[in-house]
C-alpha cells in the first residue's frame, strides 16, 4: 500500500469515526430538519409581514380568542404529554410510553379538528385565497398558506406518533425513536408560538 | 426504587414547571393583544414573549441544553444568524406604502 493509499485511508476513517457532535445520526438529521424547517417557517413569517407592513387596507378579521386560546393550549399540552411518553419510554416502561404518545397524538387530532373549524368558518364568511369581505386579498392567501403548512405539520406528526407508537409497542422501534419524534413534535409546538401572535392577536377586531 | 423508577421520577418537576412558564407567557401574548398600545408596541413584546417561550422549549423540551456544548453553539448561532439574514428585505415593505412603484 503506498503512502498515498494510507493517507487516504487516515483521512477517511477520521471523518468517519463517530458520529458528528457525538450524538445519534437519526437525531443529528432530525435536527438538520428543524434548523431547515424552521428556516421555511421564517420565510413565510417575515413575508407575511412583508404584505401586512405594506398593504392599506390590511384586515382584523378576528372577534374572539377563545379558539386559538384552546388551540395553544391543547398542543402545549401535548408537548407534555410527549415529555411523559419519552420519560416511560426512558424508564422501560413501554405500556406508559405508548399511552403518552397516543395522547398526545389525540391532542394533534383535536387541534387539527379545531383548525379546520376555524377554517370553515372563515370560509363561511366569504374568505378564500383571493379574497374576503375585509380588506386587500393577500390575507387569505397569507393566513391559509401559513396556518396551512404549519397544520400540515401537525398531520404529518400525528401520523408518526401513530407509527411510531405502534412500532415501539411492537418491539420495532426504542426509546431513542420517540425522542426523535419528540422533537419534531416539540418544534410543531414551538411554531405556534409565533404563529398565533403574529398571525392572529395581531388581527384581532377592537 | 429501582435506576428505572429514579429515571422516571427525576426531572418531571423540571418539566411541569417550564410547561406552567409557558402556558403564562402564551397568556401574556393574549394580555399584550388587548392592550391599548400602538401596533408596532404590540408586535415587538409579542414577539419578545414568543422568542422567551421559544427558547424555554428549545432548551429544556427539546433538551439542547443537555447537548454537547459545540452542537448547542451551532444549532443556536447557524440558525439565529440565518434568521438575522432573513430580515434584510424587511424595511422594503414600507416602499410599498410610500414609495413608486407599488404605492397608492
Amino acid at each position: 500500500m503506498s503512502q498515498a493509499d494510507l493517507t487516504m485511508e487516515g483521512h477517511s476513517a477520521g471523518l468517519t469515526v463517530g458520529p458528528a457532535f457525538s450524538i445519534p445520526t437519526k437525531k443529528l438529521a432530525m435536527w438538520l430538519f428543524i434548523i431547515a424547517d424552521t428556516m421555511t417557517f421564517a420565510a413565510c413569517l417575515v413575508a407575511y409581514g412583508f404584505v401586512r407592513n405594506g398593504a392599506p387596507d390590511w384586515p382584523r378579521p378576528f372577534h374572539s380568542i377563545t379558539n386559538v386560546a384552546l388551540m395553544t393550549f391543547i398542543l402545549l399540552t401535548s408537548s407534555l404529554t410527549m415529555l411523559l411518553g419519552l420519560r416511560s419510554a426512558r424508564a422501560g416502561d413501554k405500556a406508559g410510553a405508548f399511552r403518552w404518545t397516543m395522547i398526545t397524538a389525540a391532542a394533534g387530532i383535536l387541534f387539527a379538528l379545531l383548525h379546520v373549524r376555524e377554517w370553515l368558518a372563515l370560509i363561511g364568511e366569504g374568505m378564500t385565497l383571493f379574497k374576503n369581505p375585509w380588506g386587500t386579498g393577500l390575507f387569505g392567501a397569507s393566513f391559509f398558506s401559513i396556518t396551512g403548512l404549519h397544520l400540515t405539520h401537525v398531520t404529518a406528526g400525528v401520523i408518526a406518533l401513530i407509527v411510531v407508537g405502534v412500532r415501539y409497542k411492537g418491539g420495532r422501534y426504542n426509546a431513542d425513536d420517540i425522542e426523535i419524534l419528540g422533537l419534531y413534535w416539540h418544534f410543531v409546538d414551538l411554531v405556534w408560538m409565533f404563529v398565533v401572535p403574529l398571525v392572529y392577536l395581531l388581527n384581532l377586531t377592537h | 426504587m429501582t435506576k428505572a423508577e429514579e429515571h422516571k421520577s427525576d426531572g418531571i418537576g423540571k418539566d411541569l414547571v417550564v410547561y406552567v412558564c409557558l402556558l403564562a407567557l402564551a397568556g401574556l401574548q393574549f394580555l399584550i393583544a388587548y392592550q391599548n398600545i400602538d401596533i408596532t408596541q404590540k408586535f415587538v413584546r409579542m414577539l419578545a414573549v414568543a422568542i422567551v417561550e421559544a427558547g424555554l422549549a428549545v432548551m429544556f423540551f427539546m433538551h439542547l441544553w443537555t447537548e454537547r456544548r459545540g452542537f448547542m453553539l451551532f444549532v443556536i448561532i447557524f440558525t439565529i444568524s440565518v434568521l438575522l439574514g432573513m430580515q434584510y428585505g424587511w424595511t422594503d415593505s414600507s416602499r410599498m406604502l410610500v414609495g413608486a412603484p407599488f404605492s397608492k
